[in-house]
């Protein structure tokens, strides 16, 4: 007869904690419907003191900020609409302002991001209103915030979209924040 | 017990007949390549049949025979007769296998030498889910780029480049060609060539994501003359619009989201994300053979495209009634 050691309960309890475990597998639910047509949800033009820009309540910002997949399709976007143009790959800055710092001279929130790409900022920053839907204006806003840290670490993209030598993009590894 | 059974069978075989799409068959050729491959094919399905049918019946020979015993086989001649049939059994499968072994590396090398310095020469970009269609010409004017549809001369060499944008996707013609690969970063190559006008059905048939099953062109053979007018119309910029609708819609094409990815040449929408939509009322089909070109699934395509194919990069475009009339009158002007 063979001898165990282990007591007799450990094997159901194994079995549990696998169940446990395989329970606790979720693939992440991706939704295409986030604005259902015919909406339109700009927030109104700001036109009075300068500022940090109105704050819109919208309760989809926390979802698109901690999605590794609205970060990267924010990504590919940023290449797309041609963002990279101005604030380089990267968000490395050129025409534009570096993206990749901590300095936000229209505020750093989410809802300050998209009220710079919806209306845009002067000396250059041209407004994008009506031109980019607002599931992809909230997801490059994720990426943008990304690029200089601010959204959780697993979310930062580790590579650009194209192929390119040498190392991967910033936001793998972001600057030091500046005081 | 037995009517039933044969019912299911002919049930079944009259469902596998009714499987034949004859615009995306390769067993249907319209040139060369693909006549290669399907005689290939019959060869192979006629060679394997019969070596079924043949082994089958030696089988069950062999059970129906088993039982019973044969008086005085053994010694000698016996042995003589089994090794006989031994050897000659090994003799013609080997045979048989060498046949199909030259056979089938020949028609490899003729598939693979079907290269012409002048062919016609077609950029093919897979994208999640389109593709994209540029014609290359070494003069630059002579070049242009259209989607999903690719137009191609009766009786001319192709010469198809290969590339993919995102991830793995493989193109398919079944009547002309079997399949090539698009891989990031690298470009592949086939040629092809149509000898009988018509339409044929493409595919993608390497899973690419959500939408790879919505992810079909069409190339289109035409006799010389009407591919020659198909493709200087397909140089010319877009029409202007005609009238005041069209005007309209053109408007709302080039302040709204429309011009953020999709190029119409001789207006100053030009970019390069989404399909280019110069020509996009000569072409069938809409995203990437998913609806047929009429006004309605257009409209629909443009106010949400995700109820349509869901995870296609098109986001929905929410416009006013007024809005979206002149814009698909805009759109269905550009011929």
């Amino acid at each position: 007869m063979k001898r165990t050691f282990a007591p007799p309960y450990l094997r159901p309890a194994a079995v549990l904690a696998l169940a446990a475990l395989a329970a606790g597998c979720d693939l992440e639910q991706r939704s295409f419907q986030e604005t259902p047509p015919g909406a339109t949800a700009f927030p109104a033009v700001q036109t009075t003191d300068i500022q940090a820009g109105p704050k819109s309540a919208d309760p989809s910002v926390g979802v698109y900020q901690e999605n590794r997949w609205a970060v990267s399709q924010g990504q590919t976007w940023y290449e797309q609409f041609n963002c990279a143009g101005c604030h380089a790959p990267g968000g490395g800055g050129g025409m534009g302002v570096p993206l990749n710092d901590a300095e936000w001279i229209y505020g750093s929130d989410p809802e300050n991001v998209f009220a710079t790409i919806v209306e845009g900022r002067p000396n250059g920053m041209p407004s994008f209103r009506g031109k980019i839907s607002n599931t992809q204006l909230w997801q490059l806003v994720a990426y943008v915030r990304s690029i200089s840290g601010l959204t959780p670490r697993d979310t930062w993209s580790p590579r650009n979209d194209h192929m390119q030598e040498g190392r991967p993009n910033r936001a793998a590894r972001p600057e030091p924040q500046l005081p | 017990m037995r009517l039933p059974r044969a019912l299911l069978a002919l049930t079944a075989a009259a469902a596998l007949a009714a499987c034949g799409h004859r615009d995306l068959s390769a067993l249907d050729p319209a040139g060369p390549q693909a006549g290669r491959i399907a005689a290939l094919t019959w060869y192979l399905v006629i060679v394997g049949s019969a070596v079924f049918v043949v082994t089958t019946g030696f089988l069950l020979y062999a059970l129906w025979r088993g039982g019973r015993r044969v008086e005085n086989y053994s010694g000698e001649a016996a042995e003589r007769h089994i090794h006989r049939w031994i050897y000659g059994a090994v003799g013609v499968t080997t045979l048989i296998l060498l046949v199909t072994l030259i056979y089938d590396f020949t028609t490899g090398r003729a598939l693979a030498s079907f290269a012409e310095p002048d062919a016609l020469t077609i950029r093919v970009t897979g994208h999640q889910w389109w593709w994209q269609v540029q014609y290359i010409d070494p003069v630059p004017s002579n070049r242009f780029e259209t989607a999903n549809e690719i137009h191609v001369p009766v009786g001319r060499r192709v010469r198809i480049e290969v590339q993919a944008a995102d991830v793995i996707h493989s193109f398919w013609v079944p009547n002309l060609h079997g399949k090539v690969d698009l891989i990031p970063g690298y470009t592949n190559t086939t040629y092809f060539r149509a000898d009988r006008a018509g339409v044929y059905h493409g595919r993608c048939a390497e899973f690419c994501g959500y939408q790879h099953a919505r992810m079909d062109f069409l190339v289109i053979a035409d006799p010389p003359a009407q591919f020659a007018a198909w493709y200087r119309n397909q140089l010319r910029s877009a029409p202007a619009p005609a009238d005041s609708v069209q005007q309209a819609g053109q408007q709302v094409f080039l302040s709204t989201r429309c011009a953020m990815c999709h190029t119409v040449r001789g207006t100053e929408a030009g970019s390069r994300v989404g399909p280019d939509l110069t020509h996009l009322a000569s072409r069938t089909t809409l995203a990437a053979g998913t609806l047929p070109n009429i006004r309605g699934s257009l409209g629909g395509w443009v106010l949400d495209p995700q109820s349509i194919k869901p995870g296609a990069y098109m986001p929905p475009n929410p416009l006013e009634p007024d809005e979206l009339h002149a814009l698909l009158s805009y759109l269905e002007s550009l011929k």
